[in-house]
Parts: structure tokens; C-alpha cells; sequence
């Protein structure tokens, strides 16, 4: 059975949908996080998990009973506030024995697991702190020793990288996948940043709008989007709209206006006729020139029209003969060269069958 | 920043001579070792000693003392409970109403105050006037101020900070106990020190609502001055002031954010 259950879970503000019928299973020991745009309805689920919101349609459920009519306090879950959220007038020490205090432990049992937390967070030596003398690196580990320190079955983290800049958030993030395989606790993260989702997590759940476009493993996720939005969202993405032409059981033949055929595979039942987009990752497509011969099916030929070098890669915008510039990422790994082509030069893209995904719709 | 121009150096002067002469000249002849207010003959602390014997001032200022620590230890309570309220809940229309009505007593006039109390205690309520009357008086004018500190005290924290400690487990007592109060703690403190130098130094209120058993010490000087203002009058008005000035200063260090010394 699943750690933590939402079923056709609704919830509306005024006229407005801020989570629309959704339903998912998060298991126990996982890392899982929710990802979409701001306004997307994250933060929403998350406030009804933790229980200051309750959903006007729907259940949640933890360890299969339901957590209606539960309040935040009873709920053995804890959430790490994206301002952290730290009691100003109590020490290091006082906030973290905090969630203990209140539960009624012994005082020797408090400081036995306050510098366990504390230690397990690296900050070992810094108890009689207050948190207006830490840095937001050190508030923030301070908020998860704190949400942390009475074991609870989940935990729930709201945007708390997010503040952090971008080196420090980098190791934090590594600190947070030691933290979670270390405790072995279910944490629920929050998230608008695709990277960090896709770096940090077992399983992500897209939301678009206040619906769950797709939850899938960081990888599938990658390769395989449900839709547009999904592609879209997470990562960079070339989409070329198509129509099928034919389909066989696993090949398909999509037509692009103006720029010919493209040959696919898809596993699904497509039939011919059927319109959507051809999404491909830049770093999937090849780009030669014109005049070198490749052996793949799916060649066109372009120029290049802009590019962005970047050191270890450079970023290749082709200008195709329908006018479509289509995005190919090159990693600049050939000794003695900076790249392998310059704007202006006339060039063929070039992709294997099966390096992209067709979306209906 | 600039500095100011001369003349409003000049006339910052002259506004606070015009403020603190006259103050200063009581403190001054508090020590004048003559019994008119006329001219400086030499120094002296007999009028203080003499203070010190006088039963009337004694009992005046006893009374004053006693109204003022349980008029602002109830206002804070109070007070304290309006703020929090005042912040916590959003109830439509009430919400914006209740600010209003309980600061109209810190706006309203004094004398206009005095009198509806009065008619109040003696027609509605039908109570004798004496303790019980100045008291409900001095909570109703302080128990505003109370409420404001502690809402502007509140508003300044984050609401994430209580929605934390419930998520970590505490009940709403336990809230209360450990992280509301000590938060709103020097915004009380602030709160107490200025409802008892109020209370203490209030005249128009008390005037009104005393009647004839109790007497306050501004009722106790009022009346001596009637005759005349003697040195020892001096001598009270400027321990009274020493008093009220302390414990501004004091409620200004609890709550720097509410009674700003600087901009």
C-alpha cells in the first residue's frame, strides 16, 4: 500500500481551480517531488497534505485512512518552509528540540536527539546560535534538523532550495539526496525548477493549471513526455508539427509541411491521419555538413543561422527549408577544435529513427 | 543627508524652550528654599521631607499607584487579547470594524469620555462611584494602546512562523505559551509602562468618574493648587513627571518599532 494516497483530489478558490481531480500514489522512502510553473497548484497539494487546506472534492490519504478532518498537528508529517520559518527568539538548539518539547519528551531524551539532528545536518557546533546570526544555508539546514528530528513518516519540503544562490543550492542539493537516502523518510518536495527536479527525485509529478499532466521516473520523463507541456517544460525541446501518414506496429511516417518526411517508432496504437508534434531533444541530433554523407533515415538540410558556444557544448539554431529552426546540441569533444561549424555554413541535421517521441493533440 | 538650514535649528529651539521651560521652572522651584514661586532664594529638599509627611498625598498617591498597576496589568491582558485577535481572525466586516472601535477611545476627547462614563456608571450601571469606577475608566482609555502594539508587533512576524509550530506538532496552547508570547512579550511591556503612565498621570477621566471617597494624586494636586501653587506642589509635579519619563523611556526600549525615537 501507498505511503500517502491523493484521490480525485479538487480544491477551488472562488471561481478559480487551483487543483483539478488529481490523483497519485507516493511511496514509502521516496523522493518525490511535484513540479510545475508558479501557479501551477503545487504548493496548493502540499498545504492540503500537511492539512492547513482541505480539498473541497476528494481524499487524501495517509497509510490508506483519511486524513479528513485531521488538523497540521495530529498529522505525523512535518513541512521545511520555503522561508524557513525558524523562531527568532529561540536558539539553534531551542527550535530544533522545538517539535520534541511540544511532544512531551524527557529532557535528557531532547538533548540526546537535538545533537543527533544537528550533527546528521553537519552543525553540530552551532546550538546556542540564534537564526539571525546564520547564514541561509545553515537556516535552512537548521529547518530540516528541526522537521526532521521526531522521525516523522513524511516530509514535506515547499521551494526551500529556491532562496539559496546558485552554488550553495547545488550543495544543498547533493546534501538533501545524502540527507533523504540517510534517514530513509519520504520527502515530498516542491519545486518549479525542472533541473533541480530532475536531479533531485525518484519520481516527479508534472502539474500544469491544477492538473497532473505526467508522474513518472526523472529519466522517462526525459525522454518520453506525455505531451507538449510536458516536453516543453522540462529541458529544451524542438517541436515540429506533423501528421502521420502511415503506421505500422512500432514504425511510423510523419509528414512536416514544407520539410518532408520523418520517420519514427512508437509503440502505441497510432493510426494514419492523426496530427500532432514531433518532439525532439537537441542533444539527439547530429549536425554535419552538407556534403558529408550520413547514414541516417532522417536528413535535412539547412543553414546555420545562430550559435551559442558554450565551452563544452555549443548550442546550433538550423534554419530547414521550411523555415523551422530547429535547435542541435554538439559536444565540442574533437582535440583542436573549438566547434565543427560556423553561422552562414550550409549544413545537414541529422537524427536516428528513433531519437524523438510523436504527441497527439 | 543635508543639514538644516540655520533658522530651523532656531526654530526647533524655540519650540522646545516653549515645551520644556515651563517644566523645567517647576523642577527648578521644587528646590527654592522660599515659599513663593517668585524668585531663587537658595537650595533645598525640605519641600520633598515634607512631602513625606503630608497623609492626604500620601493616600492620593498610594490610590494613584495601586489603580494604575491593576488598570494596566488588566488593559494589557486585555489589549494584548484584542491585538491578537485583531491579527489572527478574518471575519468580514467585523474585521475592519473592530480596529476602529477599540482605538475610538485613544482619539476620543478626554472630557467626552469622562462624561459618557459618568453617566454610564451612575444611570446605566447604578454604581457607586469610588476604585471600581476610576478603574474600569483607566482599562477603557488604555486598553487601545495595548491593542495597537501588540497588532503592529504581530503584523511584523511572519504567519508562517505559527503555521510551523502547529505543522511541528504544537497544540494552540502550546503556540501561545511558546512562541505568540514570548514574540508579543515587549510589545506587552511597552503596552503595561504606557497604560500606567496613563493611568497615573490622567485628570480629566478621574475627574469625572471619582466622586467624593477617592482621590488620585493630578486630583490631589488640582485641589491643592486651588489655593494656591505652593512649592510642594512643585515638588510632586516633578517626582510625577520624573516618573512618567522614566517609563516612557522604558516602554520606548521594549518596543523601538511602535514609539520610534528616531525616523
Amino acid at each position: 500500500m501507498a505511503l500517502l494516497e491523493l484521490r480525485n483530489v479538487t480544491r477551488r478558490f472562488g471561481n478559480l481551480e487551483a487543483v483539478k481531480d488529481v490523483t497519485l500514489a507516493i511511496e514509502a522512502g521516496e523522493f518525490f517531488t511535484l513540479l510545475g510553473p508558479s501557479g501551477c497548484g503545487k504548493t496548493t497539494i502540499l498545504r492540503m497534505i500537511a492539512g492547513f487546506d482541505a480539498p473541497d472534492e476528494g481524499e487524501v490519504l495517509l497509510d490508506g485512512k483519511s486524513l479528513a478532518g485531521v488538523p497540521p498537528e495530529k498529522r505525523p508529517l512535518h513541512t521545511v518552509f520555503q522561508n524557513y520559518a525558524l523562531f527568532p527568539h529561540l536558539s539553534v538548539s531551542a527550535n530544533v528540540a522545538f517539535p520534541l518539547e511540544v511532544a512531551g519528551l524527557s529532557r535528557a531524551e531532547c538533548r540526546r536527539r537535538v545533537a543527533e539532528a544537528l550533527a546528521q545536518v553537519h552543525l553540530a557546533d552551532k546550538g546556542a546560535a540564534y537564526p539571525h546570526e546564520l547564514s541561509g544555508g545553515q537556516k535552512q539546514r537548521v529547518a530540516l534538523a528541526r522537521a526532521l528530528v521526531n522521525r516523522p513518516r513524511l516530509l514535506l519540503l515547499d521551494e526551500p532550495v529556491s532562496a539559496l544562490d546558485a552554488k550553495l543550492r547545488e550543495q544543498m542539493q547533493v546534501e538533501l539526496i545524502a540527507l533523504q537516502r540517510e534517514v530513509g523518510i519520504t520527502f515530498v518536495f516542491v519545486t518549479h525548477l525542472q533541473e533541480e527536479a530532475l536531479a533531485l527525485s525518484h519520481r516527479i509529478a508534472v502539474l500544469n493549471a491544477g492538473r497532473l499532466e505526467q508522474l513518472d521516473e526523472p529519466d522517462k520523463l526525459y525522454a518520453q513526455p506525455a505531451n507538449r507541456f510536458v516536453a516543453d517544460f522540462i529541458g529544451k525541446i524542438n517541436l515540429i508539427e506533423v501528421e502521420v501518414t502511415a503506421a505500422s506496429k512500432v514504425l511510423l511516417t510523419l509528414k512536416a509541411p514544407g520539410l518532408g518526411e520523418i520517420a519514427a517508432t512508437d509503440p502505441r496504437p497510432i493510426q494514419a491521419g492523426e496530427r500532432g508534434a514531433f518532439a525532439l531533444r537537441p542533444e539527439l541530433i547530429r549536425v554535419y555538413g552538407h556534403k558529408e554523407s550520413a547514414d541516417l533515415k532522417n536528413r535535412f538540410e539547412g543553414r546555420v543561422k545562430e550559435l551559442l558556444y558554450l565551452g563544452d557544448v555549443t548550442l546550433y539554431k538550423v534554419e530547414l527549408a521550411n523555415g523551422f529552426l530547429i535547435e542541435a546540441l554538439m559536444t565540442n569533444a574533437a582535440p583542436g577544435r573549438a566547434k565543427f561549424h560556423e553561422v552562414g555554413d550550409a549544413v545537414a541535421v541529422c537524427w536516428r529513427h528513433d531519437a524523438g517521441v510523436f504527441l497527439r493533440g | 543627508m543635508r543639514k538644516p538650514a540655520h533658522w530651523i535649528w532656531a526654530a526647533s529651539l524655540g519650540v522646545y524652550a516653549f515645551l520644556y521651560i515651563p517644566l523645567a521652572v517647576v523642577v527648578l522651584f521644587s528646590f527654592n528654599d522660599s515659599t513663593l514661586n517668585a524668585q531663587w532664594v537658595g537650595f533645598t529638599t525640605h519641600w520633598y521631607t515634607k512631602l513625606l509627611h503630608d497623609e492626604e498625598m500620601l493616600r492620593a498617591a498610594a490610590n494613584s499607584i495601586v489603580i494604575a498597576l491593576l488598570a494596566s496589568s488588566m488593559a494589557t491582558v486585555l489589549g494584548a487579547m484584542a491585538g491578537i485577535a485583531m491579527q489572527r481572525y478574518r471575519i468580514r466586516y467585523l474585521s475592519r470594524a473592530l480596529p476602529f472601535l477599540v482605538l475610538t477611545p485613544v482619539a476620543m476627547p478626554e472630557i467626552l469620555l469622562g462624561v459618557s462614563l459618568l453617566l454610564f456608571f451612575r444611570q446605566v450601571l447604578d454604581l457607586t462611584l469610588g476604585y471600581l469606577s476610576i478603574l474600569i475608566a483607566h482599562i477603557t482609555f488604555s486598553l487601545g494602546f495595548v491593542a495597537i502594539v501588540v497588532r503592529v508587533r504581530l503584523a511584523g512576524m511572519e504567519e508562517s512562523l505559527f503555521e510551523a509550530a502547529r505543522d511541528l506538532g504544537a497544540t494552540p496552547w502550546q503556540i501561545f505559551r511558546r512562541i505568540t508570547l514570548p514574540l508579543i512579550l515587549p510589545a506587552l511591556a511597552a503596552g503595561f509602562l504606557m497604560s500606567f503612565t496613563l493611568s497615573i498621570d490622567d485628570f480629566v477621566i478621574t475627574f469625572f468618574v471619582a466622586g467624593v471617597g477617592v482621590t488620585t494624586l493630578p486630583l490631589q494636586i488640582y485641589s491643592m493648587i486651588k489655593v494656591a501653587v505652593t512649592p510642594e506642589v512643585n515638588a510632586v509635579s516633578t517626582l510625577l513627571m520624573a516618573l512618567t519619563l522614566t517609563l516612557i523611556l522604558l516602554a520606548s526600549r521594549f518596543a523601538p518599532d511602535v514609539l520610534k525615537a528616531r525616523g
